[in-house]
């Protein structure tokens, strides 16, 4: 074994024969390992946040098996599967976003951006004011309305191959569309159901439990190798179909794929959540800007998002109180002045 | 005028279109066209503004999928074979391509390495070596660590063909490696064409404007009008001034050129009417330019 490095940035372990070589960006997978103990560790803290307070060492020994009954329940049944479905609804939506930012190679191109949140918020605002469903069809709306926005989209977009600035044009209109409709059902509703209607839009980890685990990371743990195992050939897609088509690449197949993949999770987080804004747009764009990659990275997105979720709910509920203030409207607040912090900062530097 | 290649061992070239229609959508840019790489040659194409170059090196390169016909590399239809093992037996330099935000020179160009790569193979000491090498050659080792989006225009497709070479396939299409480039860098680029076709005993087909380049360098030359081949063979046989007013609309005299003794294409000075060898009236001038743009 020899180890080398290029660049400084890339670490490279080659066998003596040269039959196995494996190359490793340092920084991203430093990056990634403090963005996983990040998570986990604001996952910890939440998980003893709320009402009846416990602190990070009981929530540990307790996950460990060997906690007091009291505190065990509140744990494993109340707040453990909250914050799992904070963790992976984060680690679905960061990596979405980095597929979709990739195959539209705009950063725009994240399923909040296209329309895909509103096409969810309409499936289940259906279910909500017009069938007056139960919480499972509500989610059942919201998969369906994010399968069909991504694939009229798609197909709206697609012109001898799906180009960026097409995808996020005709997403742009079609959420404008749905956002229309969405206003529509709210003022057609009752006060009850505006109720419900609101709070799913507006994104929610309050009440979660087991139920939404267990569905969550079926999906995840089938569709999220899935798509890191497109992750070279989608980095190579980034430079154009005609070069990457000459390198060797299946750009069609590729990049629908990852786009069926990214509409799967997103669609999947949304059912378990809500549409929980900015943190498709925004963890890949914070992942690359930390890893100092080009190009958005499919796994340290996903890590960012989760963190990002956890962080975020952590803010919230610490701030306004336990149930007080949904995920979604502290992602937002969160992640988009972050990432107006960010832009600012590069054009200091003088990039953009 | 064709040149037959000289290997008996295979029949017909490695790279060769049969009858091919190519288009977009409904629009036909050629039709029925056939063309032979010769092996080991280096192959200039030459036509003028949207006659159906790229088009062509496209479809050899199976980026564009023919409406009829075929290319075949090999002797198999080039779509049904493996795409990563096409890429490494033929490479493409497109006439434009987007480096991706923030990529480095030295990235970029290992990305040549691509279809050589594996999951468990991800970067040898070879490709280590040949994107060293690659980068050398064209002249960019100084820009290693330079940021693509930062690059002049000359620079960058300097990049783009190290990029290409670091694919290391005997045959390459350029789609006009030339452009964006000064004279010495010109000269370069070609300089270094002939040299992997001469020593690296490669195919390499090559899309210039420059007609006396094209003629200094080529040993195998297509001249192309309205998506048809109006001419092929070697240089010296193919660029006649008759030629060259029939597929570009232009009247000029044929001189050889003091250098290297290939036609040297010198142009009737048109802003003196009745001057020079062609005696170009302003009419005639206007009547031969649509010729050279294809019909709708
Ligand atoms: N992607 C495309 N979609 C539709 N039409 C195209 C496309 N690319 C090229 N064409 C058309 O095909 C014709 C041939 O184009 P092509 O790019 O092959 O020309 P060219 O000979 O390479 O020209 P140039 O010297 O300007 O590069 C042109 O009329 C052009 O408008
Ligand atoms: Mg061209």
């Amino acid at each position: 074994m020899s180890a080398g490095s290029r660049e400084a940035k890339l670490t490279t372990v080659r066998t003596a024969r040269g039959g196995l070589s494996l190359r490793l960006d340092a920084r991203a997978a430093l990056v990634g390992a403090a963005l996983l103990l990040v998570a986990l560790a604001a996952g910890v803290v939440l998980v003893g946040t709320g009402d009846y307070a416990i602190a990070p060492g009981d929530v540990l020994r307790t996950l460990l098996g060997h906690g007091n009954p009291g505190q065990d329940f509140i744990i494993r049944q109340l707040r453990l599967p909250r914050v799992l479905v904070a963790l992976l609804v984060g680690a679905a939506l960061g990596m979405a976003g980095a597929a979709f930012q990739t195959v539209a190679r705009n950063p725009l191109g994240s399923p909040d951006v296209i329309g895909f949140g509103q096409g969810s918020a309409a499936g289940a605002l259906f279910v909500i004011v017009v069938l007056h469903g139960s919480s499972l069809a509500v989610s059942a709306g919201a998969v369906t309305g994010g399968l069909l926005t991504g694939l009229a989209v798609y197909l709206l977009a697609w012109q001898r191959g799906v180009q960026g600035y097409r995808l996020v044009l005709v997403g742009i209109g079609g959420s404008a569309i749905l956002a229309a409709v969405n206003s529509y059902l709210l003022v057609k509703a009752n006060f009850v159901d505006v109720a419900r209607a609101v709070i799913w839009i507006s994104g929610s980890l309050d009440g979660r439990d087991w139920a939404q685990v267990w569905p969550l990371l079926g999906v995840c743990a089938v569709l999220m190798p899935l798509l890191l195992a497109q992750g070279r050939d989608l980095r190579i897609t980034e430079m154009g179909d005609d070069a990457a088509r000459a390198l060797g690449v299946r750009v069609e197949r590729v990049r629908f794929t990852a786009v069926l993949c990214a509409v799967l999770l997103t669609a999947a987080a949304t059912a378990a959540a809500g549409p929980i804004a900015f943190v498709a747009l925004t963890a890949p764009q914070l992942a690359r800007r930390l890893t100092r990659s080009p190009g958005v990275g499919l796994l340290p997105s996903a890590l960012m998002g989760a963190a990002l979720l956890v962080l975020a709910d952590l803010a919230a509920q610490r701030a306004f109180g336990a149930g007080q203030v949904p995920v979604g409207v502290a992602t937002g607040v969160l992640g988009g002045g972050y990432l107006l912090w960010l832009l600012v900062q590069e054009r200091r530097a003088g990039r953009i | 005028m064709t040149t037959r290649p000289a290997d008996t061992s295979t029949p017909g070239p490695r790279l060769r279109a049969e009858k091919v229609t190519l288009g977009y959508d409904q629009r036909v840019i050629t039709e029925g066209l056939s063309v032979d790489i010769p092996d080991h040659s280096f192959t200039v194409v030459v036509g003028p503004n949207a006659c159906g170059k790229s088009t062509l090196l496209r479809a050899l390169a199976r980026l564009l999928k023919p409406a009829q016909g075929r290319v075949l590399l090999d002797g198999r239809a080039i779509g049904t074979r493996p795409a990563k093992e096409v890429a490494r037996t033929l490479g493409l330099l497109p006439q434009s391509s987007v480096a991706p935000d923030g990529i480095t020179v030295s990235a970029l160009v290992a990305r040549g390495r691509y279809p050589h790569q594996g999951l468990l193979r991800q970067w040898s000491a070879e490709d280590e070596r040949i994107v060293e090498e690659s980068m050398a050659a064209t002249g960019v080792a100084p820009l290693a660590g330079r940021r693509v989006d930062e690059l002049s225009g000359g620079q960058r497709q300097r990049v783009w063909i190290a990029m290409a070479l670091a694919q290391q396939t005997p045959l390459l299409l350029l789609d006009e490696p030339t452009t964006y480039l000064d004279i010495q860098h010109q000269l370069d680029v070609l300089d270094l064409c002939a040299h992997l076709h001469e020593e690296g005993g490669r195919t390499l087909v090559a899309v210039l404007h420059d007609l006396n380049q094209a003629a200094r360098y080529a040993t195998h030359l297509v001249a192309m009008r309205d998506g048809r081949i109006e001419a092929q063979g070697p240089p010296r046989e193919v660029i006649t001034a008759e030629l060259v007013e029939r597929v570009f609309g232009v009247r000029c005299r044929i001189i050889e050129d003091p250098e290297s003794g290939t036609p040297l294409v010198v142009p009737a000075d048109r802003r003196r009417r009745g001057a020079g060898a062609g005696g170009l009236t302003g009419g005639s001038a206007a009547a031969a330019r649509p010729a050279a743009t294809p019909a709708p």
